[in-house]
């Protein structure tokens, strides 16, 4: 075939998925579609399910000495959701053609990123309200959109995990608004946790657009509806009246209600601190990669067993 | 053991209610069917989801591919009148 040819394949094919992707309908694992279509979708999705996976270990750091049994129960559930979270997002990851088990390996060699916000430390109780609250919050935020994306095996992971998640933001509220009417400790506790997990919060929505290096192609294919500024500021605005509505404080002097843009402003993000900490540098970047690993090894066994039990079962 | 096994996949179709179909809810990946079946009912029926669970080998499913959509799906498009709503009938028939 000569190479003109090829081309013009090619080109039928580019417009073919270019008009998929503009007339609203998904790209399933067996349409054709660009390379870096592609490899960046395998990319989010793989920090996503990587994300799902480290986020349990800042709430198990909590589970043996949550405050009472109902709430050791809710957070084992949010726990377990969250491996569930994980197992959906890598089985669409999957269909773009990496196994589980490379993805796994990726995250464990250290090759592959996670989220940033689970490289900061959970220091009391009330760390496990802030983290449903805002964490999770904010994870629905950007999922929700998400859901729309054009790739069908992302977008129904996400619409079966958004019905999931608000559970765990409406659980960790709820932590918050009962230290909030607690004793002048468990507000200062509340306080603290708020204090120190606000602006990380915010750098979970990624870089600002103008910095943005991905987000050009994201947003043409509509793997992103809205810009990380937009999703940023839908976060603020929803969250800002939660906080009033329980009596913590948002940790930012410039925070304001903008009448004229319906929008409120906040002050400067600290994207230096971002960068560090997706770079290797933040408070608990070693420790989660060291837990995730040991966890990987301590649970060999069971893995080991399951497959000796089903050949064992296959013989008889 | 290397770190990169990798079990089967499993698709796993779940029926949420009496009487009603099964249907695709996702796959998991298990040594073999019966741990597939317990890790479906943990992954996918959490909250009430499913009432019955099957779970099928994911290499034993033949799916049509995009490419053959247009001929494959073509002898059920030119059939209008395998629809009712082709017909007409005379004005003052309620019923048929």
């Amino acid at each position: 075939m000569n190479t003109p040819q090829i081309q013009e394949d090619e080109q039928t094919h580019i417009d073919a998925f270019n008009a998929r992707i503009s007339s609203g309908k998904t790209i399933e694992p067996k349409d054709w579609m660009p390379q870096k279509y592609r490899k960046q979708l395998l990319r989010m999705m793989s920090q996503h399910a990587h994300s799902e996976v480290v986020g349990m270990l800042p709430e198990g750091n909590w589970l043996t000495r949550a405050p009472s049994l109902m709430r050791k129960a809710v957070l084992l559930a949010k726990i377990q959701d969250e491996a569930g979270h994980g197992l959906y997002i890598y089985s669409g990851a999957e269909t773009l053609g990496t196994d589980r088990a490379e993805m796994i390996d990726q995250l464990l060699t250290g090759k592959a990123k996670y989220a940033s916000i689970f490289n900061y430390p959970t220091l009391n109780w009330a760390d496990m309200g802030a983290v449903g609250w805002l964490v999770d919050g904010a994870a629905i935020v950007n999922q929700t959109a998400l859901a729309k994306c054009s790739y069908g095996p992302y977008s129904r992971a996400m619409i079966r995990i958004c019905k999931e998640e608000n559970f765990h933001s409406k659980q960790g509220y709820q932590i918050m608004a009962h230290m909030m009417r607690g004793t002048k400790e468990q507000r200062e506790m509340a306080q603290d946790a708020v204090n120190r997990f606000w602006w990380p919060v915010l750098m979970m929505f990624g870089p600002s657009d103008a910095d943005s290096p991905n987000s050009d192609d994201l947003m043409k294919w509509k793997v992103k509806l809205y810009s990380n500024d937009d999703l940023r500021q839908r976060f603020i605005d929803r969250t800002v009246p939660q906080a009033e509505a329980i009596g913590v404080k948002i940790p930012d002097d410039k925070l304001k209600w903008n009448p004229t843009t319906r929008h409120y402003e906040f002050g400067e993000i600290n994207f230096d601190e971002l960068k560090s900490v997706i770079t290797g540098n933040g408070p608990c970047n070693k420790l989660r990669m060291k837990q995730r690993n040991d966890a990987h090894k301590n649970g060999a066994w069971v893995r080991e067993a399951a497959v000796a039990y089903a050949e064992k079962k296959s013989k008889a | 053991m290397s770190t990169k096994e990798n079990w089967p996949a499993w698709e796993v179709f779940t029926q949420q209610k009496n009487g009603a179909p099964h249907e695709h809810a996702g796959n998991v990946h298990a040594p073999d069917a019966e741990m597939a079946l317990l890790n479906a009912r943990d992954v996918y029926g959490r909250r009430q989801e499913a009432i019955n669970i099957w779970v099928v080998p994911s290499v034993a499913i033949t799916a049509s591919t995009p490419e053959d959509m247009g001929p494959f799906f073509d002898p059920g498009n030119d059939k209008m009148y395998r629809w009712p709503n082709y017909y007409k009938t005379p004005e003052g028939i309620k019923q048929i």
